[in-house]
């Protein structure tokens, strides 16, 4: 009877490592991604193409890159830190790839994730940043100091504007959880109060549709412009004055890792927006799943717009707008939603 | 003018190595240098890139660095300031790669031909650091975007 439990046992342990691994490498993880980067790549370019009256690339153009790029030999300069110069790409990498994962999984098996994940995505998030940082800082050449000190000044100025609109949703949530609790009029405790801190319940609500989400929802969408590193806040790589600062020394497979990475990034990050504020996928196959699908496509089309329509700014104008325009308007988000909350208004 | 490759065809020998060649002629990144030209062919390179010939469609993109590119349009006759960084542009862009010597001066000197500053043409300072490099010409002064196009077409298909 014990050997039969046993057994029972590591053929469940056995039943989950496997899906562990199809979620990393199939999908939502490395395969789902890479290619629906690639193709959110090609989006960005054909649309940018189109409002500039052109054609543009064709559909695997991007593919071809990365193939390409992986076909070139790889240059190491004399003088790079050879370890984290190698590295840090694939450290990027990684953080990107599990970001992802654990977004498609909250968004199609909701019963699988954990209490607290936003909080472990908000720090995922960072990664591929702290990566462009260290491996250029690695390079060893002088216009990669540039771009590395112009990334960590931007990342300083976004950071702080990103995690105050994800406590605008917090504190959001935090109102409805307590609203339904006094309809129904059971007891409140914090175990309940606790659900709010996790990307599935929070992708069943919509808090866009109101005054301080829609706040929220405008600072975190040009916090995740900036993230991407797509005009106007494209400082660190700019071609024309730094050379393509942070990735000046990279060649060949190690440029293609960037060049993926940023691909993913451009699937996980909008892809956190619609679960965090525009509400998410909903689970079942159906006009949810529709529905979600163009929510994702409005948000890369919003990326894209602002993309084609600014200057680049200087790094010290970025960080103004982060910390003050940006700053103020979530204070004040963050205000109307504690007055929301204790009124019990919803669209506040 | 039309373009001239003045190249044999390369064999591309076994199957293996010609993923790496297909791909890089869907996808050719280039970057500019401008060893000493008088800007006329610069000014022509960039109207090249503007959306009007769009040759994203080809997927030649500009690039900001020649640890980027795959190939090098490389304007002006070779100044003797100019020639070590040329070759040293030349040992940063990683192989495979296409040289583009665009404008009469890079092909055959031009009109400054046996000038005190003159060191050569672009193929004759390319060749003493890699005798095997991959030069295509494309002379005009300066060529006309179309004449660029045309010459990077004739170079790619001959890879």
């Amino acid at each position: 009877m014990g050997a039969v439990f046993e057994g029972y046992v590591k053929g469940r342990e056995m039943i989950e490592a496997l899906q562990n691994l199809f979620w990393i490498l199939i999908f939502p993880g490395f395969l789902f991604t890479v290619v629906l980067g690639l193709v959110a790549c090609w989006i960005v370019r054909k649309v940018s193409a189109l409002v500039q009256w052109r054609v543009g690339p064709p559909l695997f153009q991007p593919f071809y890159d990365i193939m390409k790029l992986m076909g070139k030999e790889t240059l190491i300069p004399q003088d790079a830190q050879r370890t984290v110069f190698i590295v840090a790409p694939l450290v990027g990498l990684a953080g990107v790839l599990l970001l992802s994962t654990m977004l498609g999984v909250a968004a199609f098996w909701p019963e699988e994730t954990f209490v607290g994940d936003i909080i472990v995505a908000i720090y995922l998030m960072v990664l591929p940043s702290l990566a462009l940082i260290l491996g250029s800082s690695a390079s060893a050449s002088p216009h990669a100091t540039i771009g590395t000190s112009r990334e960590m000044k931007l990342v300083m100025g976004y950071e702080l504007p990103l995690v105050l609109a994800f406590i605008v949703v917090i504190i959001k949530m935090v109102g409805l959880v307590k609203a339904g609790f006094v309809e129904s009029g059971q007891q409140l405790t914090s175990d309940d109060l606790v659900k709010v801190l996790s990307l599935a319940e929070i992708a069943k609500h919509a808090p866009v549709l109101s005054i301080s989400g829609m706040l929220a929802f405008l600072a975190a969408l040009l916090c995740v412009q900036a993230k991407l590193g797509f005009v106007p806040f494209d400082i660190a790589e700019s071609e024309t004055e730094v050379a393509s600062g942070i990735m000046i020394e990279y060649s060949g497979v190690l440029l293609a890792v960037w060049k993926l990475m940023q691909a993913m990034m451009l699937v996980a990050l909008p892809l956190f927006l619609v679960m965090v504020f525009l509400g998410g996928f909903g689970t079942t196959a159906g006009w949810p799943l529709v529905w979600g699908i163009g929510k994702y496509v409005l948000v890369l089309v919003l990326l894209i717009l602002i993309k084609n329509t600014n200057p680049r700014v200087r790094i010290d104008q970025a960080m103004k707008f982060f910390w003050v325009y940006c700053g103020i308007a979530l204070v004040i988000a963050v205000i109307l939603a504690l007055i929301g909350n204790y009124y019990g208004i919803s669209w506040l | 003018m039309p373009a001239t490759a003045k190249r044999e065809p390369r064999q591309t020998g076994h199957e293996f190595m010609s993923w790496k060649i297909w791909s890089l002629k869907k996808s050719v990144w280039v970057f500019h240098v401008n060893t000493g030209a008088c800007n006329n062919c610069d000014i022509e390179i960039v109207n090249l890139l503007t959306p009007k010939y769009d040759v994203e469609r080809l997927g030649i993109k500009l690039v900001g660095s020649p640890r980027h590119a795959d190939a090098l349009l490389v304007t002006g006759v070779v100044t003797a300031q100019a020639a070590p960084r040329l070759r040293e542009v030349y040992r940063q862009t990683p192989k495979p790669c296409v040289i583009f010597a665009i404008g009469a001066c890079a092909c055959e000197t031009g009109i400054f031909n046996g000038a005190y500053h003159v060191v050569g043409p672009v193929d004759k300072i390319i060749r003493e650091i890699d005798p095997e490099a991959i030069i295509a010409y494309v002379p005009g002064c300066p060529p006309k975007p179309e004449a660029m196009i045309s010459g990077v077409v004739k170079a790619l298909s001959i890879l």
